[in-house]
């Protein structure tokens, strides 16, 4: 595993992706150790959804060298799988199906008991709404049972995609163990998130990318990033 | 590390998802089975004629289920491109076939409850010769050509579903693919829909069916890695 031998979790050299004649990403460098957690910024369509559609391997990087815990990509791809758990826009559940169902079916897909299954869905307070179909549910119900899907198997590395833009706080709170600070059963897990919260972004951050256009324009400590540099991105 | 689950767990796992899906949604099947249960009708009336028997009944009978068939084949991946299904899958870690493997079986579970409405419905409405005697035969061929549709089926639903103009490449890429079955079905169901004592369906006909099958289902098995590849 890529934290104990010391390698980092994600280590990115001139990561590139292109979409037809456009560019997504343009030379993305950056390296992150295991239990860090990356923000990432920009304006819509800066390249921040692709890049993590990149590191959770649903996406071919198109030119660099992108290491994700350990395996080089889109080579050793199927040995990431199942190690990365990615909340991205869509909850990625059946609509149909109950959250019960939903995550059981997951569940299977990624050999992990019914139990844990129950215990998310305590956690994220959905036990009493687990048998009714998703598409009755709010928005904010279907984003916490999608935290529960992101989180089931214990990823080491967890792909964010504005994991909180349909929680109130209180919802916030309750996910906060699966996703916040210090998560995981180690409490080491490494995250990858992007954000439009600079203040919220750069409490969580131990390193900060700044996107535009698909190209890093700002990649420094979060420590030694202000809130004013971020808000600075989106103009 | 989590053991990951083997293929034919992962198979059950995406079959059931897929059949509660559709007992939901009813998406699927009841259509196909008015769809073909409307064109018998509208045939009954159309030939002028109380009975059809012979290469008549097995022609209008195929046509008929292919593009039933079709409605089918056109919804199969639509749940899994529209709410993510596709992305959950590929993050697991498991073996891609299931995938075809599932949706394949998936496809040949509707068109058997789509055979099982269809066929007792073309007997009543328009087949002369009793059904009874010819079942059991009608039933291998059936099968044979079940198989070649979902095979076929599976693999062009999937691409076809990857494209802006899903609704119409999905029946423009199957239908020649799979004219090879209708005529085999057609020519081995024919003998059986003919009033005197059923005389056994032709056998190099089902077996040309059962040849079409293995093809395609290993042209599916090597090239649906691919499809579901960014």
């Amino acid at each position: 595993m890529a934290d104990i031998e010391g390698e980092p979790v994600l280590q990115l050299e001139g990561l590139a992706r292109h979409y037809d004649e456009r560019d997504a990403l343009c030379d993305v460098s950056l390296s992150l150790s295991a239990g860090q957690t990356l923000v990432v910024f920009g304006p819509n369509g800066a390249g921040k959804t692709t890049l993590l559609r990149v590191l959770a391997t649903l996406l071919r990087p198109h030119a660099g060298d992108v290491r994700v815990l350990g395996s080089s990509l889109p080579d050793e791809a199927w040995a990431v799988r199942g190690r990365v758990g990615l909340l991205g826009h869509e909850p990625l559940l059946y609509r149909e199906l109950t959250a019960r169902e939903n995550l059981r079916f997951h569940a299977r897909l990624h050999g992990v008991g019914a139990d844990r299954v129950e215990e998310l869905l305590a956690t994220v307070a959905l036990s009493e709404r687990a048998d009714e179909p998703l598409k009755t549910l709010s928005r904010g119900m279907v984003q916490r049972a999608a935290v529960a899907r992101a989180t089931l198997h214990d990823p080491e590395l967890l792909l964010l995609d504005e994991p909180r833009a349909n929680l109130d706080p209180a919802a916030s709170e309750l996910v906060e163990p699966l996703i916040g600070a210090g998560s995981g059963p180690s409490g080491l897990r490494t995250r990858v998130i992007s954000s439009h919260d600079p203040a919220g972004g750069l409490r969580e951050a131990d390193i900060v990318l700044g996107l535009r256009d698909g190209r890093p324009v700002l990649l420094r400590d979060a420590g030694d990033v202000g809130p004013d540099e971020i808000v600075e991105l989106y103009r | 590390m989590r053991k990951p689950p083997g293929l034919w767990a992962t198979v059950g796992a995406l079959l059931r998802k897929e059949l509660l899906v559709e007992l939901r949604t009813l998406e699927s099947v009841p259509g196909m089975s008015l769809f073909a249960v409307t064109t018998f009708v509208v045939f009954h009336f159309a030939l002028n004629q109380n009975t059809v028997s012979g290469d008549e009944a097995a022609g209008i009978l195929w046509v008929t289920l292919l593009f039933a068939a079709m409605l089918g084949v056109n919804r199969l991946f639509v749940a899994d491109q529209d709410q993510g299904g596709f992305d959950a899958f590929l993050l697991a870690p498991v073996d891609r076939t299931a995938m075809l493997l599932a949706k394949a079986l998936a496809l040949f579970a509707y068109l058997a409850v789509l055979e099982l409405v269809a066929v007792p419905a073309f007997g009543l409405l328009l087949l002369g010769p009793p059904l009874h005697q010819s079942m059991p035969d009608l039933l291998v061929v059936l099968v044979l050509a079940d198989i070649g549709i979902a095979a076929i089926g599976t693999l062009v639903a999937a691409l076809a579903v990857q494209t802006r103009a899903r609704d119409l490449l999905g029946p423009l890429l199957a239908l020649p693919l799979l004219v090879p079955v209708v005529i085999g079905a057609a020519r081995a169901s024919s003998p059986l829909l003919v009033f005197t004592h059923p005389a056994g369906s032709q056998v190099r006909w089902l077996a040309t069916l059962a040849l079409y099958d293995l093809v395609f289902g290993l042209i599916a098995y090597a090239v649906f890695d691919f499809l579901l590849e960014d």
